[in-house]
């Protein structure tokens, strides 16, 4: 009886100290990334109102968060304003009709300016139109670059001279181009959103080419011998062996992409004026008022929050489609 | 018996920055259908280069191989290859692999369900019915291997050609292994040709050994008739006195007529170091 006890009591003892480990880790875990981010604000709030600027002091983490208010306000009322055009111009286009039943009424679109949630909206739009752009044209390049080596031969020396080339160097020449061949009276999208997205497209393909070729060229001979005794025709080889073999690599490639896309669209919306991010950001830069420095910073932290979600997206994406579950936690 | 496969005076020369290579220097045999022949000889003698002629991976330089009065110039399923490394795709679960052989080789001829069941009794033949959804690397070396053999074997093939199919696994489950394909052999009777470094697995299992000089120029040194009666245990034939005069003969031939000196420094390292591996198995 006093044995048993005391083995109940040893075991308690280890349930005890399992418990408390499992304790210690999880709150480690959760603890130490809040510590960092009270490290950094408190460093940024208190270098901050040491830097004077033209524009007054350097925004800290409260006039941050306070814009962050402001600018939620404002689409609201901006909302709120659209509705009530839109009120207008039903109750004039029915006065008239009333008056005159041959006119036939106009309907006019809101011209109002974008507000900041609108402009991520629209940066979001222009990255992943730019980004399928690219994963479309890149994928099907990349394995055929894998699959021949010709081709790769052939098509290596252009890839790395045009792999270095910042993708800012090729706006002008995209928005030359783009104005002299997209003309439209009446444009189903407009010129500004076409060059950031091009842009964007420009940047994404050397990577995800680059990386699709690697992991089709790097199958393992074995399993393009088990494809060669089965006969399986070219479509079919690509389908079951190849493409599943290197989804991996494509991923990957996919993800650099995505990372430089980001980024290289902020640029590119400041100089092409696209309505997104970048031209927020630019806005507020020439608009110069004491909350400029405030709201730039507010955008730069969404800017930073949608990298990483998007980055988490494909990441996410990938576990979808990958068969190696193991490979891709990085 | 009629011959099922006629390799011809073939010759395989590889170019290399050296000069040419030549690996193999005709070499000629004839398989008669059903038969299980055992390719032996030291690494490096050109076994596996034959295999491959053979199974259509690589082209002879010199000769060629004829298959029921057809030459061979591509790979293709009636030369199903089991390979040494199981080869399995690691994107499908057992079933499927099995599936996509009998889907390409059958997809014509049978029906979906007919295909199922096909793919199942293929499996169950290597008892690996019971691990069809799990996936290459949820089962151990034996059981790729097993799916291996079961994938080859799906696309009904007029010759199995396996490459050192059992060399990467310990020696309690190549034991296994051996039995399986015995058993399996026992049923279906097809036509092997099996690529080993192990003498006793070619003596248990062959009808005749083929044993390989060394290379460069390497050919058919000696055959063996194996006339063990089947079916064949490995306990009872420990003591059978025809089973050790044939392994004798095999050990003879390898370590006798065809010792293989090699200087410790030279590349191929892996060459000596399953010599005393193969010799310890024999002892």
């Amino acid at each position: 009886m006093t044995t048993l006890l005391m083995k109940n009591k040893q075991v308690v003892f280890s349930l005890f100290l399992t418990v408390r480990t499992m304790v210690v880790t999880s709150v480690r875990r959760t603890l130490m990334p809040v510590v960092g981010a009270l490290v950094f604000l408190l460093i940024w709030s208190s270098v901050a109102p040491n830097i004077d600027t033209s524009l007054g002091k350097f925004p800290g983490p409260s006039a941050v968060i306070q814009q962050f208010g402001v600018l939620y306000q404002a689409h609201l009322s901006e909302a709120d304003k659209e509705e009530a055009f839109f009120l207008r111009q039903q109750q004039r286009n029915e006065q008239r009709v009333a008056q005159d039943p041959t006119y036939v009424p106009k309907v006019r679109a809101y011209t109002g300016k974008d507000t900041f949630p609108q402009q991520i909206v629209t940066s979001l739009v222009t990255v992943m139109s730019g980004f399928t752009l690219a994963v479309i044209i890149a994928i099907p390049l990349g394995i055929a670059i894998g699959l021949s080596k010709p081709l790769s031969m052939a098509v290596n020396p252009i890839i790395q001279l045009f792999k270095p080339v910042s993708p800012l160097a090729w706006l002008p020449l995209v928005t030359m181009v783009v104005s002299a061949l997209y003309v439209t009276p009446d444009p189903m999208v407009p010129k500004a959103f076409l060059n950031s997205m091009i842009t964007v497209t420009l940047c994404c393909l050397w990577p995800m080419v680059i990386n699709t070729a690697i992991g089709v060229a790097s199958i393992n001979s074995d399993l393009v011998n088990v494809s060669r005794v089965l006969q399986l025709p070219a479509l079919k080889h690509v389908q079951k062996i190849v493409l599943p073999a290197s989804i991996p690599m494509i991923f990957t490639g996919m993800r650099l992409s995505l990372g430089v896309a980001w980024m290289v669209l902020i640029a590119a919306e400041m100089l092409a004026q696209n309505p997104g991010l970048g031209k927020f950001v630019w806005d507020e830069y020439q608009n110069g008022s004491s909350d400029s420095l405030s709201r730039i910073m507010a955008s730069v932290i969404v800017i930073g929050l949608i990298g990483f979600l998007l980055d988490r997206a494909m990441l996410l994406l990938q576990r979808v489609f990958s068969w190696d579950k193991s490979s891709e936690i990085r | 018996m009629s011959t099922l496969l006629n390799i011809s005076q073939i010759d395989m020369v590889f170019p290399t920055p050296k000069g040419d290579f030549t690996a193999l220097k005709n070499v000629d045999l004839k398989i008669n259908k059903g038969e299980f022949i055992s390719l032996i000889g030291h690494s490096g003698c050109g076994k596996s280069t034959v295999l491959n002629i053979v199974a259509g991976l690589y082209r002879a330089t010199k000769g060629g191989v004829i298959l029921k009065q057809k030459e061979v110039t591509q790979p293709g399923p009636e030369r199903a290859v089991v390979f040494q490394n199981h080869s399995l795709l690691p994107w499908l679960s057992a079933y499927g692999n099995v599936e996509l052989a009998a889907r390409q080789v059958f997809g014509k001829t049978k029906s979906k369900s007919e295909i199922k069941d096909w793919v199942e009794h293929n499996l169950k033949l290597v008892h690996m019915d019971h691990a069809m959804n799990k996936r290459p690397d949820e089962i151990s070396g034996g059981m790729k291997q097993r799916v291996g053999i079961a994938r080859a074997l799906a696309m009904e093939p007029e010759i199995l050609l396996m490459d050192e199919p059992f060399g990467a696994l310990d020696a309690l489950t190549r034991a296994h292994m051996q039995d399986s394909l015995m058993e399996i052999q026992n049923e279906l009777n097809n036509t092997v040709i099996m690529i080993t470094h192990d003498v006793d697995e070619a003596v248990l299992l062959s009808d005749r050994i083929v044993m390989m000089t060394n290379g460069p120029a390497a050919t058919i040194g000696e055959i063996l008739d194996i006339n063990l009666e089947r079916p064949r245990d490995r306990v009872a034939l420990a003591n059978d006195p025809e089973y050790n005069r044939l392994r004798s003969k095999v050990l003879k031939f390898l370590y006798e007529k065809q010792r293989k000196v090699e200087p410790i420094t030279s590349k191929t390292t892996k060459a000596a170091e399953s010599k005393p591996d193969t010799a310890q198995q024999a002892v």
